[in-house]
């Protein structure tokens, strides 16, 4: 029986210093703190229980590097839920928890008004200078950063079906999902072969599983990290795909693959669609802008990315008459479903129909529009220049907010997501204790805050359930609630292992 | 529901998506110049604005722009 699909995105974004003496990993920090700046107090991340080194497959190899946890570097808790950080050398944005599809659009988007108002806020302070910041995943240099989801998934689910069958998926989603590139980084490519492609990941994978997410990186990646009742789930933290700017890119990479998981965990995926070799399959799919390359199948055959869109479509609906909707919550999982025959009937007749949806698309005909009109060869630096510049969140200078891109969300819902988190998940409880008493906690994370009320110890609520602490359940109970003193009374939370109240 | 799933069948269309297309575009045509047009325009109105606001330095840009690798 398929779980409900808890779901987020977390964003690192390219940074830009101009006529300013700063490296990025200073900028990024300048960026946080303009961006907090007017906070009454800040709320530090808890770092507590943190092994982004656990790996799923249960073995610990001692030449895998583990992802560091750098605890030194800016990283904090907002009140909409979010976590905004440094990350390497770049501002990184993870979005509150979110129980839909169509939420994450909504808190990405509001990822993005905070990236808009740091820069905004950071501007005085440069002396004439600039940050800028771009919504992309690679310098076009060999240098990829990432944006990864992350999935709550039944733990009872074997992690090798799970691997098999959720690939074909993030192989074939590339067609609606990819953020679109000009030129290939893949080792000894030749400038002007590949003039574009689909996605700004896909030359980055060279292993079909494993832990890394720097170096070698794998289609599906095996930290094994909950942030919850670990017994009960896993987090299927996806490190494959694409920085979106159209939201309906957004709602359908993470739509479709909240439906693919819960089919899984109800076994109504089937085998047939597994990939042969799923490193070559996914630069074939993204090296191929007229959709018809065929990857090779474990079973012999050969299909298009499209082909394998259609299957699991089709699986999805019968899977939905069968088991409903549940887990991706009923109203979205009909939006989805809609979406995604409607993109994949757009891009098996005319994929050019999908410039208003998809990123690549989109990107593609601004590209092909300037070439024609400037006769310019593939490798000239201006296509390039439209291809990061679209990612460019500066209002006045994106060009994804020009190109007529549909929107799902509107401007006051994204600035009001900025503050206020979703009532749907633990994220509700973590942001209104940060609005409410921002002095008495001392630092938070995903599945715990920690309290100072002025009497020691301090005290450590625990959140190890995704889907309590949400507005239903502890609405009134903050509301009831003039102190945090009073709130730890009536959650009689103590210090160490105490059962989750929230 | 047999129904339902059979006109759900009929929809997909795996293979030769673009013989169709011809055949729709043929019984169409007076539309679909129209249409051409119009879309030309459109791109032509979008690329104006992208000449307007591309960075004036693409070469400069693109070679200034380079990240550390993350994640």
């Amino acid at each position: 029986m398929s779980i409900a699909k808890v779901c987020g995105i977390e964003t690192e974004y390219g940074i830009v210093v101009r006529d300013a003496e700063l490296n990025a990993v200073t900028a990024s920090s300048m960026l946080i703190n303009a961006f907090l700046g007017r906070s009454e107090t800040r709320t530090a991340w808890d770092f507590f229980d943190e092994q982004p080194g656990n790996d799923a497959r249960g073995l610990l190899l001692g030449e895998i590097l583990a992802p560091e946890v750098e605890t030194h570097l800016v990283n904090t808790v907002l009140t909409n839920g979010a976590r905004y950080y440094v990350d390497h050398a770049h501002p990184e944005c993870s979005t509150p928890e979110c129980r839909t599809a169509s939420e994450v659009v909504l808190y990405d988007r509001a990822a993005e008004e905070v990236m808009r108002l740091s820069m905004q806020r950071a501007q005085p302070l440069l002396n004439g200078g600039e940050i800028v910041v771009y919504k992309n995943n690679s310098d076009g240099k060999g240098n990829s950063y990432g944006c990864h989801e992350n999935y709550l998934v039944d733990r009872a689910v074997p992690f090798g079906r799970l691997v098999t069958q959720i690939t074909p998926h993030f192989i074939s989603r590339q067609v609606f999902a990819g953020a679109g590139k000009v030129g290939c980084e893949s080792p000894g490519a030749v400038p002007g072969d590949i003039p574009y492609q689909l996605s700004q990941r896909a030359d980055f994978f060279e292993e079909e599983v494993g832990l890394e997410t720097t170096l070698k990186r794998p289609i599906v990646n095996t930290r094994d990290e909950p942030h919850c009742d670990a017994a009960k789930y896993r987090r299927l933290h996806v490190i494959v795909g694409d920085a979106n700017m159209s939201e309906v890119a957004t709602f359908l990479k993470v739509g479709t693959t909240a439906i693919v998981l819960a089919m899984i965990e109800d076994d109504a995926v089937g085998d047939d669609l597994v990939l042969a070799h799923p490193v070559t399959a996914i630069r074939q799919v993204s090296n191929d802008p007229t959709l018809r390359a065929a990857v090779a199948m474990a079973n012999g055959k050969r299909m298009t990315a499209l082909d394998i869109q259609w299957q699991l479509l089709e699986r999805a609906r019968s899977w939905a008459d069968r088991h409903g909707l549940e887990a991706v919550s009923v109203d979205d999982g009909k939006r989805i479903l809609e979406e995604w025959e409607a993109v994949l009937d757009g891009l098996s007749t005319n994929p050019e129909s999908m410039a208003s949806v998809v990123d690549w698309v989109a990107k593609k005909r601004l590209v092909d529009g300037m070439a024609a009109r400037h006769r310019l060869t593939p490798t000239d630096a201006r296509l390039k220049a439209i291809d990061l510049q679209y990612s460019d969140l500066r209002r006045e200078k994106s060009l994804a907010l020009r190109c007529g891109l549909r929107t799902m969300v509107d401007a006051a819902a994204a600035q009001h997501a900025v503050d206020a988190p979703p009532e749907s998940t633990r994220a509700w409880f973590r942001g209104s204790c940060l609005a409410k008493f921002p002095r008495d906690i001392v630092a938070a994370n995903w599945d715990s805050i920690v309290f100072d009320v002025g009497r020691d110890p301090l005290r450590r609520v625990p959140m190890m359930e995704p889907l309590r602490g949400t507005r239903a359940l502890t609405g009134d109970l903050i509301d009831s609630c003039d102190t945090a003193a009073e709130l730890i009374a009536k959650l009689g939370a103590t210090t160490g292992a105490d059962q989750p109240h929230t | 529901m047999v129904l339902a799933m059979a006109e759900r069948t009929k929809k997909q269309r795996p293979s030769a998506p673009r013989e169709e297309k011809s055949t729709e575009a043929e019984t169409t045509a007076p539309h679909h110049a129209e249409n051409t047009d119009r879309l030309k325009a459109e791109l032509d109105d979008l690329l104006d604005d992208i000449d307007e606001v591309l960075e004036t330095n693409a070469e400069d840009f693109v070679k200034s722009y380079v990240q550390k690798g993350g994640e």
